[in-house]
């Protein structure tokens, strides 16, 4: 089977517009959440106004043309292709050999809401006729194919939050398969709109603390209260390990293996006893070939929703037994807050630089660990990693009951 | 109120700076939307579809093959002003 290897990295992120500046605030335990600065929860009568957007709106990186022809969701895709793109090398690669796979949870929704505004208001006549390609949830994969000139494929997995990570996995199968040499893959939200933050609020998974937005997002903390709604992309190009030594790149780390399972129990809770957690965890280290022993990273999804940090937390304990006592266990989204099909993307991001720093990254906000948490949270400031060859495990999981889990290494 | 044809002019070198990028000095009257402004048929229905709202006109589908050049947009838009 192909190694496939990481060789760029992108992202635009509540904590920063590129890579370096998000994963410099992350390390410093930086929230990217704020109260937002329009007054939708007072119009709509919304229970929660705040929410982790951009560092760097995607508006002040693209030409006016792309932003008025691409929903929010694909802008971040691009910023943050560019990125990777670059960051990578510009590899040449046949485009026969060159694949995409970049998610988004919920879509084009802007674009979608727009248009239905326009026509009530307007009528039919003035609904523009870039709204089909701007609204579709396979957009943002069909830019970055356009962008990068890729034939091989363009794919965009839905799998709400594990859906970045899921486009990451698929990539990795892509590579392996034999189907391409070069993925540029991951995952993109925008989403920070009032119909969705209501829609969120509704289903009671949003954080209300609205009279401290950057302490509302505290997973594994006592006083945990939901979610932080985040918007974001993160992409990587994933090569395989023979294509980048032939062209001297930089490997970053590598993708050594992806664990899929499905619940089968609730449209929205994870199930109770972690079974389908446990199973994608279990999956995902089969097919690297990585024992617990070797983990000592998990970059977990823990979302700071009461029911879910807990059955990770036991589940990521049921598969490592006694090896996950050295495991440091981060939660980005403390930071981040929650980026929907972005997510599992940017945190795989997260994970792969922890290990290439040998540093995990703080998670903020837990003032009291919850009692239950049997695993060693890394809380506050960053903490070491061992050097020598070592793996972590980046968790998403996604309303439907989908698990995705990936295996890092060095 | 009718726009002159000036301010159709103007109106429309606004929207298609919007969709492609150029600038507004380089949508003149003599230039054709597809071989000097790389204008495509999906970009060409966006600026159709502003140019109405912006004139409070209609321009049928079928003539917007006959719009060829800025020219005619601005004329057929100055003649279809009630």
């Amino acid at each position: 089977m192909r190694d496939v290897v990481v060789t760029g990295l992108g992202a635009t992120t509540p904590l920063g517009g590129d890579v370096a500046s998000t994963w410099q605030a992350a390390l410093a335990g930086t929230s990217g959440a704020r109260t937002l600065d329009n007054d939708w929860a007072a119009t709509y009568e919304i229970p929660v106004s705040f929410a982790a957007s951009l560092a760097v709106p995607a508006a002040d990186v693209l030409p006016r043309p792309e932003t008025k022809r691409m929903d929010p969701s694909a802008q971040y895709a691009i910023v943050a292709t560019r990125e990777a793109w670059a960051h990578a090398g510009a590899p040449e690669v046949e485009p026969e050999r060159l694949g995409v796979v970049v998610s988004s949870g919920i879509g084009g929704i802007w674009t979608t809401l727009d248009a239905w505004d326009t026509m009530r208001e307007k009528g039919a006549r003035r609904v523009l006729p870039m709204t089909v390609p701007m609204l579709m949830p396979n957009s943002p994969a069909a830019y970055v194919e356009l962008e990068v000139g890729a034939r091989a494929g363009a794919h965009a997995l839905v799998s709400a939050c594990a859906s970045g990570a899921e486009a990451i996995g698929y990539g990795l199968e892509m590579i392996r398969s034999g189907r391409a040499d070069v993925v540029v893959a991951g995952g993109t939200e925008a989403a920070i709109h009032p119909m969705p933050i209501a829609a969120f609020a509704a289903s009671r998974t949003l954080s209300t603390r609205n009279d401290d937005p950057a302490g509302a997002s505290r997973p594994y903390d006592t006083a945990r209260d939901g979610f932080v709604l985040g918007e974001g992309a993160g992409i990587v190009v994933l090569e395989s390990a023979e294509h980048a030594a032939a062209r001297g790149a930089t490997v970053h780390a590598r993708i050594a293996g992806v664990g899929l399972s499905a619940d089968g129990y609730h449209m929205t809770s994870p199930e109770p006893s972690g079974r389908g957690q446990i199973a994608a965890m279990r999956a995902a280290l089969q097919d690297a070939g990585v024992a617990p022993t070797d983990v000592h990273h998990v970059n977990a999804h823990a979302t700071s929703t009461v029911v879910g940090d807990l059955i990770e937390a036991r589940s990521i304990r049921e598969v490592l037994g006694g090896d996950a006592d050295h495991v440091r266990l981060s939660a980005t989204k403390s930071m981040t807050g929650h980026l929907l099909g972005g997510a599992g993307a940017l945190e795989t991001i997260f994970t792969i630089l922890a290990l290439r720093e040998r540093t995990a990254p703080p998670t903020i906000n837990v003032t009291e660990p919850d009692p239950e948490l049997v695993l060693d949270l890394v809380r506050d400031t960053p903490r070491g990693l061992p050097e020598g060859q070592i793996a972590a495990i980046n968790n998403s999981f996604g309303f439907g009951g989908h698990n995705v889990a990936l295996v890092v290494t060095t | 109120m009718a726009f002159s044809e000036q301010e159709i002019l103007a109106g429309l070198a606004e929207i298609v700076s919007e969709e492609t990028g150029l600038p507004t000095e380089s949508v003149s009257q003599e230039k054709s939307f597809t071989d000097d402004l790389d204008i495509d048929s999906l970009s060409m229905m966006t600026i159709v579809t502003l140019a109405e709202e912006k004139f409070t006109v209609r321009i049928p589908d079928d003539e917007v093959k006959n719009l060829a050049t800025v020219g005619d947009a601005v004329s057929f838009i100055n003649s279809a002003q009630s």
